[in-house]
């Protein structure tokens, strides 16, 4: 464990000393759980069509896929023109875009970005690395599937992926969200042991919380 | 003291109005600025939509009382700016609740939102809040020393504090505008205005690249559609104010639906020809450049 995630006294500019655990201290230490749907039918399609028509995608690429999405937002492809817009934070953002192999060193920035997302939130692997591991199949040091760390809500398959692919692959994820099947927060929520025992079986240095936003 | 009770309806009524005009303002501004990119833009109703999505959203995090409290002081903020300038002038409807000194009440609202969000953004802890938060107050003090003497100056001009008297006294013809009878005033204070819009040369505050947006970074779901709502009424409030005092006012809806887009244009413009300036850059280019002409303004009245 890091340094500075050790348990320790400080002592304060007044000279009272305290103790001082970060890993309870800074972060909740509760689960997340499973959010219903509003009460009332009509209410909740609403919201999913302002969900499907307002997809805020957190800034961050995590592998080579990265260098596709830029294009995304340049007048050739504009994908503003379907209310898809980058948040640079994770508590804002909605949508998670895995962009190709996923190392397991930024596993663990991807697995505290997700957690601090909000509900209901929505994961996209891009290119067959997010699926089988891709050209990486063999190395020792990036996740195969996916869908064993993060719940997944749909696949945009290719190496790479072009944009083109990608607005399609965002359509599609328009119409699950709008017919309420896109719940991969909730699902995250029912299996949290299954997902945190994947993740702590690659992670090998877990040096935070079990849950953290 | 009596008290027309059925103001408070209409002035409500205001509100619904600009709420819904900065909502389609902000829009097109964002589809003029993607036009001049060569891009498609954002539909002109995706606000609505954002605004929508974000108070539909199941899950929120508090980080405490004051973390509550600040999209709320920030909304206010907007909101009482609104309350009490009058939006119309000679139109008994859209007066709203202004009253004898509303000016000086007028110059605390604008503010007013800065503070609260500062005490809001300062409690959710995050660094990039701290930054965002000390560079914002920083240029907004230094943004309202120029924009409070050209206040005064008007002030001075009309002998009144009532928004309402300063826009009667400007009827009657373009010529009558403080922007012709007291020049210096409104340069000051238009340079002034650029500093609070939150637009280039002056969004170092706000800096999505570097510090992931600053004072909100930590603020989603129901806090950031209140920001929202905000951000939909508080620059309209703004530049009505500024209408008020050097424009001439207006005197029914479509005019003044015309002058806000020019008033509003004006830091759009500026904002996509200028590159960002540091904080220490801002706040000195308003004491050497803006502050002066305010000076001036009070010396010449």
């Amino acid at each position: 464990m890091k340094e500075e995630l050790e348990k320790r006294v400080v002592k304060g500019p007044d000279g009272v000393e305290f103790e001082v655990d970060p890993l309870r201290d800074y972060y909740c230490q509760s689960a997340p759980t499973v959010m219903p749907p509003a009460y009332i039918k009509i209410v909740e399609e609403l919201f999913n069509w302002a969900r499907a028509e307002s997809i805020w995608i957190l800034g961050f690429g995590t592998g080579c896929g990265a260098i596709e999405m830029r294009p995304l937002m340049t007048p050739r492809f504009d994908a503003y023109r379907y209310g898809i817009q980058w948040r640079p934070t994770p508590r804002q953002a909605n949508l998670f875009v895995i962009s190709g192999y996923l190392s397991v060193k930024t596993l663990k920035r991807a697995i505290r970005s997700y957690e601090q997302m909000q509900n209901p939130k929505y994961v996209v692997g891009l290119g067959s690395c997010t699926i089988n591991g891709g050209m990486y199949w063999d190395s020792y040091n990036t996740i195969k599937r996916l869908d064993d760390y993060l719940p997944v809500d749909l696949y945009i398959t290719g190496c790479m992926p072009r944009p083109e692919a990608l607005l399609a692959g965002f359509q599609e994820l328009k119409r699950l969200i709008r017919a309420g099947q896109a719940e991969g927060a909730n699902r995250y929520a029912e299996q949290f042991e299954w997902y945190k025992a994947n993740q702590k079986r690659v992670i090998h240095d877990w040096d935070m919380p079990d849950y953290n936003w | 003291m009596d008290f027309d009770w059925i103001r408070i309806p209409y002035a409500l009524l205001t509100l619904f109005i600009v709420f819904n005009y900065g909502l389609l303002l902000n829009a097109l501004i964002a589809k003029i600025a993607a036009r001049v990119g060569r891009r498609h833009g954002i539909p002109i109703w995706q606000n609505y939509i954002d605004l929508i999505k974000n108070y539909g959203l199941r899950s929120s995090i508090t980080h405490g009382a004051m973390y509550y409290l600040g999209p709320v002081f920030r909304l206010s903020g907007g909101v009482g700016l609104l309350l009490f300038v009058p939006t119309i002038h000679g139109s008994l409807m859209f007066a709203n609740l202004s009253f004898a000194g509303d000016l000086i009440l007028a110059l605390y609202f604008v503010f007013f939102g800065t503070l609260g969000m500062a005490l809001g953004a300062g409690e959710s802890g995050h660094p990039h809040a701290a930054i965002g938060i000390s560079r914002g107050l920083s240029q907004v003090t230094a943004a309202e020393l120029p924009f409070a003497l050209a206040v005064f100056s008007v002030a001075l001009q009309y002998q009144t504090l009532s928004v309402s008297e300063i826009v009667a006294a400007q009827q009657g013809g373009m010529l009558n505008w403080t922007l012709f009878t007291n020049p210096f005033a409104v340069a000051a204070a238009m340079l002034s205005f650029l500093g609070s819009m939150m637009r280039p040369p002056f969004d170092v505050v706000i800096a999505p690249q570097e510090i992931p947006i600053g004072p909100p970074t930590e603020y989603h779901s129901s806090y950031l559609a209140l920001m929202q709502t905000n951000r939909a009424i508080f620059p309209i409030a703004k530049v009505v104010v500024y209408m008020n005092l050097f424009f001439g006012g207006a005197t029914s809806w479509p005019l003044f639906c015309v002058k806000v887009f020019l008033i509003y244009m004006v830091s759009v413009l500026v904002g996509v020809v200028f590159p960002r300036f540091r904080v220490e850059q801002s706040v000195r280019w308003f004491l050497v450049w803006a502050l002066p002409l305010g000076v001036v303004a009070i010396l010449l009245v």
